[in-house]
């Protein structure tokens, strides 16, 4: 009789921050949004950040009404919903990808369409397109459990956010449900580049390590090596959104191929200074 | 008696502390406004056990809004009608020209109460934004109001009374550019500014504790509605109607009346062009439960939970959900949702116009048109009240160019 858990999709994700701990690197996640400019690209796109040395990877699920989301990734969900692309498309990429590369991946969604979709069925789509977990900006503790359970049972991450606006006892109440990692969103605002990182950033970083082992990524505004050796020598990871959607989008008319390789050369800078 | 269980809980008595309304309502919105959300719970807890907030707010309503409203018999429209006997509820009569001072003086006074001297909203038909900047001018607060630059061009006299209270409108271009998109513009702003500012939301929409206290501030509208009742009529009325977009007029009339359950209530959504998906803004009508702009309530969206494209011709009913007490309502059988369309819309105007000396809000004329509409069918023993939830003069503009009259009306 055999004794093995069967792998988890979560399972790969944990390994990064634990290999990351034993070597003292830290974790680069860049965040891109599914579809956009279309489907084919969104792949490629995922396989060369891989390559470029990204550890994990946030695949935004275009979303019509994105309120925690800044200019440059509404665009890029307007772009992509513009051009046909559905949760089939979606789930279609994260296949696709994962089938090419190792990178675990976790779609950023909203609950609105976990909601529509069913949760039951949302998380076995999510399982059988290769995604370890969620991130799902619009869904707070309270309205949690149900999605909790839902991930658990399927083993994959259910990331929660603290901000600078939650409260401390909030904050360690979060940290202990979330799975994978924990996300520390850097400002109280939606997501997009900012020339400065946060005051007290690293400071709050630093208070969250105290209060929880699980992993602290920090997320929101961060787009330069600068910014992200900063934040790497507090947290396990950094993830970069807004300034790489924006990239891509500002490509649009080029070659493919030249647009991977400003990508992948980005993304390397940026995975350079988190080591 | 035997041992039997519990009445079952009036209808009136939610939300829970959740902010559900059945299984509908909550709050979905990302954790950066979750503290500002549990403040405004508090400090609203904290105002309702606080005499001097009533007195305050009370006094306002009174000698700043004009307050109370009056319920007239509308003679002409019944007897057009020929059957049960018509009458208004005047909220077309309040200072700014609709039921959304009510809600905003309101919240004023919250954001006042929590230290918070910028105010920001959203605005469809302008209404809110105007009853928002209003409120703002008297109480010494900024104000930044979010409308979709499709609803600037349709409201156009509201967008300028903004301004002269001192209140700067920020058109908006996502999306379709109306005030779904507002909403959504209001939001953004206030997730980088919400340890300053108070949000304040024009409809009984949005996350707990909004819908809740949106429905409370209208509820002056049903409680007079019911007091001037019993005092002109002697009794409750047989029906009371009202238009519904988010809902805020039509919680606040009918709010009152949920524990009447002899009094038939009814809620009238934008039917548009037509019921094909696109063309209305009839939630209730032809949505399914989703999660729209934090709460769980009927939304119109496609198969994956993309919010749907809406029309109607009235800015303020031009809204793709609808608060999550209706939807509550409607899933209880305790109202009746139905719908009128854009052209039925504009005939109730010029009906209404002509016979009653009101120019209705377009938003009105949906209620106004299906009252006509019933009427016809009942006895004239039987009393219906419509809430004439504002004034049209914000309309006009936009009606001549529908009929390619010119700006004074004459034929072109």
């Amino acid at each position: 009789m055999s004794t093995t858990t069967p792998a988890r999709p979560i399972d790969a994700l944990e390994a990064i921050f634990a290999a990351n701990r034993a070597a003292g690197t830290k974790a680069l996640a860049p965040f891109v949004t599914a579809g956009d400019p279309d489907v084919e690209t969104s792949v490629a796109v995922l396989e060369a950040i891989a390559k470029a040395g990204a550890s994990f990877c946030e695949l935004g699920v275009p979303y019509s009404d994105p309120i925690a989301d800044g200019p440059v990734i509404q665009a890029s969900y307007t772009r992509a919903l513009g051009k046909g692309i559905s949760l089939e498309g979606m789930f279609g990429i994260a296949r696709e990808a994962s089938a090419r590369v190792k990178m675990p991946i976790l779609a950023m969604a909203s609950y609105s369409l976990i909601f529509r979709r069913g949760i039951d069925r949302f998380v076995a789509d999510a399982v059988a397109a290769g995604l370890a977990g969620f991130v799902v900006p619009d869904l707070p503790l309270e309205e949690s459990d149900d999605l909790d359970a839902a991930c658990r049972t399927a083993g994959l991450a259910l990331v929660r956010l603290v901000t600078p606006t939650t409260p401390p006892d909030r904050a360690e109440a979060i940290a202990k449900k979330s799975t994978g990692f924990l996300y520390c969103v850097s400002v109280a605002g939606v997501t997009g580049a900012r020339i400065e990182l946060p005051a007290g950033l690293i400071d709050r970083v630093k208070w969250l390590r105290t209060k929880t082992d699980v992993p602290i990524v920090v997320g929101f505004g961060i787009s330069d090596p600068d910014q992200v050796r900063a934040v790497a020598a507090v947290a396990d990871g950094v993830i970069v959104g807004s300034a790489l959607v924006r990239r891509i989008a500002e490509a649009t008319g080029q070659p493919r191929e030249a647009m991977l390789a400003d990508v992948s050369r980005y993304v390397a800078d940026l995975a350079a200074a988190c080591r | 008696m035997a041992a039997s269980s519990a009445a079952a809980p009036p209808m009136s008595s939610v939300p829970d502390a959740y902010g559900r309304f059945g299984r509908f309502g909550g709050r979905y919105v990302p954790e950066t406004l979750s503290a500002a959300l549990d403040q405004l719970e508090r400090a609203y807890a904290e105002a309702v056990a606080d005499p001097a907030f009533a007195a305050e707010l009370d006094g306002l309503l009174s000698a700043f809004v004009g307050r109370p409203t009056p319920l007239l018999f509308a003679k002409r429209l019944t007897k057009l009608a020929g059957g049960a006997q018509i009458w208004f509820k005047r909220e077309d009569l309040s200072h700014t020209g609709a039921h959304k001072i009510n809600n905003t003086l309101g919240q004023g006074l919250l954001a006042m109460r929590m230290g918070k001297r910028r105010i920001i909203a959203e605005t469809g038909a302008g209404q809110h934004g105007v009853a928002t900047a209003t409120a703002c001018a008297r109480f010494g607060l900024d104000c930044v109001v979010y409308m979709g630059s499709e609803d600037v061009r349709r409201q156009a006299p509201n967008v300028r009374n903004m301004r002269f209270m001192g209140a700067e409108v920020r058109p908006v271009e996502t999306g379709s550019r109306t005030l779904r998109d507002a909403i959504n513009e209001a939001m953004r702003d206030w997730m980088g500014s919400v340890e300053t500012t108070h949000y304040i939301i024009g409809s009984v929409v949005g996350p707990h504790p909004f819908p809740r206290i949106v429905r409370d501030f209208q509820s002056v509208i049903g409680r007079e509605t019911i007091e001037m009742s019993r005092k002109q009529f002697g009794r409750l009325p047989d029906a009371v109607v009202a238009c519904v977009g988010g809902g805020s007029n039509a919680a606040g009339m009918f709010y009152p009346f949920v524990d009447h359950p002899e009094v038939r209530l009814v809620g009238v959504e934008a039917g548009g062009r037509s019921g094909q998906p696109g063309d209305h803004a009839a939630s209730l009508s032809y949505g399914s439960p989703g999660i729209l702009h934090g709460s769980l309530s009927y939304v119109l969206q496609d198969q994956d939970g993309q919010t749907a494209d809406v029309h109607s011709v009235s800015a303020g009913l031009d809204y793709p959900g609808v608060g999550p007490e209706h939807s509550y309502w409607h899933d209880m059988g305790r109202v009746e949702y139905t719908s009128v369309t854009d052209l039925e819309a504009l005939d109730a105007f010029d009906t209404v116009a002509r016979n009653e000396g009101i120019l209705p809000a377009l938003e009105t004329a949906h209620a106004l048109a299906w009252t006509a509409r019933e009427a016809a069918k009942r006895s004239p023993d039987e009393i219906i009240v419509v809430c004439l939830s504002g004034r049209g003069d914000k309309d006009a503009a936009e009606i001549a160019r529908l009929r390619g009259l010119t700006a004074d009306g004459a034929k072109a």
